[in-house]
């Protein structure tokens, strides 16, 4: 569980600090020896616009990048996204990798404390572009997470190739995802040998961390494809209300609590395979973009669109009874027809852990709207993101829905992708994947 | 890449007798000061010998031709002017003094003082690196060589548009095609300074959009190419908007692109014309958001009749790479700082050039960039993006951070 943490300022002589590339934070190395941030015992450049820490009265929330399990997995879910994929360049080297890692983190622990991405912030000499864009200056951290994973190429890329000496290494669990049935899948945004999730409360906090860090990565990796989520689909925690997804059902009734520490400790953390390894303390997450054809959908009677979700859209209950956390009753019929009450081939009968050897997944996904096509339909739907022990859970569950769930009438996957998440760095000494290298 | 493996430039110690200074022979160098000489005639450049120990180095240049001519120091790009005497009239001899850091350079002439360089040598410099001048002597006399690379390209240019435009106006299709893209190498190296004379650049290199949101004519290299490449026009503009040109209208159109470009050189050339430190590194990464600009290199719209878009990608990052190279030396002197800048431009400028080689070159041609996927195009882009991130600190380095030897 992540706890709320007060922003920290940061010790410039943390050992961490000592493997700094000179890119990316050129400007904050300055006339660091060593690798030892700038001097004046690591006081704010002069020139430097200080993001306030957190101003009282509003989002001023941190998680701590620092720990066992990356936050931004059971962490209660943000409002928003910012999901981006990379893909490192041709002529990155295994040391390009592991510093861009270095660098990443140290900037993600700094963005999560609502901090600039390096000390000399969004000012400095006129003549030096600001090491930070400056666009979140004044912003509170905003609950922001941000989450980072490796895709199957990045051990093993499209010929086989080993580009970074981890192959050996990589985890059995770790592959592309199969192909289900109806998928529509763009390579153009799937995949990616690198990914972050940005998750925060507001989106232009998420976006500055993308674009900061896309900045950081350029000669050693670049953005393969990326998305915008602006309202969250699931709730990951008790605490949370239910959101409602473009459908307009609420998504997630059924999902993973974080306060269920059993169920996060079966289905989310990489399991025994894990244990040993780099992975132990991370997870898989898998990404699909779903295309909802929402014209279509809202021209759906309120019955139909009840019987492919297997809720009533008003309560969220299922459609077996009673309010919206009652247990789905998956043998209650009507009397009158003596149909399943739930229909068999409805969603929440064919995802239900119940119908899946209790297996379940953790989702974090979010709505996305990307404006509108040619024909004047929205281009829209869910941004699914779900977290789990092995993607051979989802794959088990997908294969299900892929046969035949109702609602793939009224969506299309498009895009595809599965990360290995590592455990969060226990500190400043480490980085985010770190024991992969060691 | 190690900073000694790739050719370093002068320490620009040298006032050059251009702005009629008096060279300061006070420096000191790695080894004794030479004394070589230079014949030179209308067709020949001789240079009594061609190496020198790094320090300072003396040429006595002596014209036994029949007009004016100019004595050139060239980087090994063969681009950037490390040091030149211009103007030594018939029967006269001139001394040049020069720094020269060890390295590989070239040596040549220019028959009254324009065209191909004559008798294009080889020079080595050998030896140890000598004492950078102070900051003032090597900003100043940085700007002043840069320039003068400035006046050789816009002085290439006028030619080159000339045999391209006649061949055009001669209606003689395919030649001009195939002059297209060198006869823009030059404009391309140097156009943010083409750009500082506000009107000439519409004229001369402006896209049909720009020149009707701002409802000029549309002149210029690009009218060219769209009426010599007159199918892609129509594809592009299926309205109809663009027409084929009269014989008429192509004399009319190559004129008065003769006369935009001549017309630059002669602003370029003029004396009261100068550039500063921040025009040169403001260039460089000029020239490169050139590149990555929407209307720009790497989404083909720059060139959207010809595809010759990779030419000019490459003619872009070798001006950037020449005013980055004024300035080298200058960075090299910032302590830690500027070392490290200076090797990861190296290193950036270099693999730039090593992608770009790999789709061709001037002489044997680029591939047409509608071959490109857009895989290979992103590849571009981020070679770019690593280029363009550090080319963004040499300015502050050069200009802001103090010297620490």
């Amino acid at each position: 569980m992540d706890a709320t943490h007060e922003p920290e300022e940061p010790d410039p002589h943390e050992p961490g600090r000592a493997r700094l590339s000179r890119r990316g934070l050129l400007g904050l190395l300055g006339a660091g020896v060593g690798g030892v941030a700038v001097g004046a015992g690591g006081t704010l450049a002069a020139g430097a616009i200080v993001n306030g820490a957190a101003s009282p009265g509003t989002d001023s929330r941190t998680y701590p990048f620092y720990g066992f399990h990356q936050a931004g997995i059971t962490t209660a879910a943000q409002d928003r996204l910012h999901f981006a994929a990379f893909d490192m360049t041709s002529t990155a080297t295994r040391d390009d990798l592991i510093e861009l890692l270095q660098d990443w983190s140290f900037a993600a622990n700094r963005l999560m404390q609502g901090l600039e991405v390096a000390e000399s912030g969004a000012g400095g000499p006129l003549l030096l572009p600001p090491e930070d864009t400056g666009e979140a200056v004044g912003l509170p951290a905003s609950s922001m997470t941000l989450t980072f994973g490796f895709g199957p190429t990045l051990f093993r890329d499209a010929t086989g190739t080993d580009r970074f000496g981890i192959a050996a290494r990589q985890p059995a669990d770790l592959t592309a995802l199969p192909g289900f049935k109806g998928d529509l899948i763009d390579a153009t945004i799937s995949g990616g040998d690198l990914c972050i999730q940005a998750c925060a409360d507001d989106p232009q906090v998420a976006v500055h961390a993308i674009r900061n860090l896309t900045r950081i990565a350029f000669g050693r990796a670049q953005i393969r494809w990326s998305q915008l989520g602006f309202g969250r689909t699931s709730s990951t925690s008790t605490s949370q209300a239910t959101p409602r997804n473009l459908f307009g059902f609420k998504d997630g009734t059924a999902n993973i609590k974080s306060e269920d520490q059993a169920a996060v400790d079966a289905y989310v953390w990489a399991g025994a395979k894990a244990q040993g390894t780099w992975m132990a303390g991370g997870s898989y997450l898998v990404v699909r973009k779903i295309r909802m054809t929402l014209e279509t959908w809202d021209r759906a009677n309120l019955a139909e669109q009840q019987n492919v979700t297997g809720r009533d859209k008003a309560e969220g209950a299922p459609l077996s009874g009673g309010t919206e956390f009652t247990d789905p009753d998956f043998s209650a019929t009507d009397a009158a027809t003596g149909l399943p009450k739930i229909p068999q081939d409805s969603h929440v009968f064919l995802a239900h852990s119940r119908q899946n050897n209790s297996v379940q997944i953790l989702r974090r996904g979010y709505n996305y709207v990307d404006g509108n096509n040619e024909i004047g339909q929205l281009d829209a739907g869910l941004f699914f993101l779900s977290y789990q022990s092995t993607p051979a859970n989802f794959v088990a569950i997908q294969r299900r829905l892929a046969e035949s769930d109702a609602m793939n009438e009224y969506i299309r996957h498009i895009s595809s992708a599965v990360f290995a998440m590592p455990p969060a760095p226990a500190s400043a000494s480490e980085f985010v994947g770190s024991g992969l290298f060691a | 890449m190690s900073r000694l493996a790739r050719t370093l430039a002068l320490a620009p110690i040298v006032a050059l007798s251009l702005a009629g200074c008096v060279p300061n022979t006070t420096a000191t160098g790695s080894g004794s000061a030479a004394a070589l000489t230079v014949a030179m005639t209308d067709t020949t450049c001789q240079v009594s010998a061609h190496e020198a120990e790094s320090g300072t180095t003396s040429f006595t240049i002596s014209n036994t031709g029949t007009d004016v001519n100019e004595f050139e120091i060239l980087a090994d790009d063969k681009l950037r002017i490390v040091g030149e005497k211009e103007n030594v009239t018939p029967g006269q001899t001139v001394t040049m003094v020069q720094q020269l850091q060890p390295g590989t350079y070239y040596t040549a002439c220019k028959f009254r003082l324009v065209g191909d360089p004559i008798d294009l040598t080889e020079f080595t410099v050998t030896g140890e690196e000598v004492a950078a001048s102070s900051d003032q002597e090597a900003l100043d006399a940085a700007a002043v060589l840069y320039l003068s690379y400035v006046k050789s390209q816009v002085d290439e240019l006028v030619p080159a548009v000339t045999t391209f435009v006649n061949a055009y106006i001669d209606g003689d299709t395919a030649k001009a095609k195939s002059l297209f893209s060198a006869a823009r190498v030059s404009y391309e190296r140097v156009e943010p300074t083409a750009e500082q004379f506000g009107d000439l650049d519409p004229k001369i290199d402006y896209r049909k959009p720009g020149a009707d949101a701002e409802g000029l004519d549309w002149t210029g290299f690009h009218r060219i190419e769209a009426d010599l490449w007159f199918d892609e026009a129509g594809k592009n503009y299926p309205d109809g908007s663009i027409k084929k040109l009269s014989s008429a209208e192509r004399k009319t159109v190559g004129t008065q692109l003769i006369t935009d470009v001549t017309d630059l050189s002669s602003k370029v050339n003029a004396t009261d014309f100068t550039l500063s430190i921040s025009d040169i590194t403001n260039g460089a990464v000029g020239l490169l958001d050139e590149v990555a600009a929407p209307d720009g290199k790497l989404s083909g719209e720059e060139d959207e009749f010809s595809h010759t878009d990779l030419s000019d990608f490459y003619a872009n990052v070798e001006g950037a790479d020449v005013a980055y190279g004024t300035v080298r030396d200058i960075a090299l002197s910032k302590g830690t700082e500027g070392k490290e800048l200076v090797d990861e431009l190296d290193t950036q400028f270099a693999a730039m050039k090593k992608l770009l080689s790999t789709y061709g070159s001037y002489a044997d041609g680029f591939d047409s960039y509608d071959t490109v996927s857009q895989d290979k195009r992103n590849a571009l882009a981020a070679q770019l993006n690593a280029l363009s991130e550090p080319l963004s600190k040499l300015a502050h380095t050069v200009l802001e951070l103090p010297t620490a030897n």
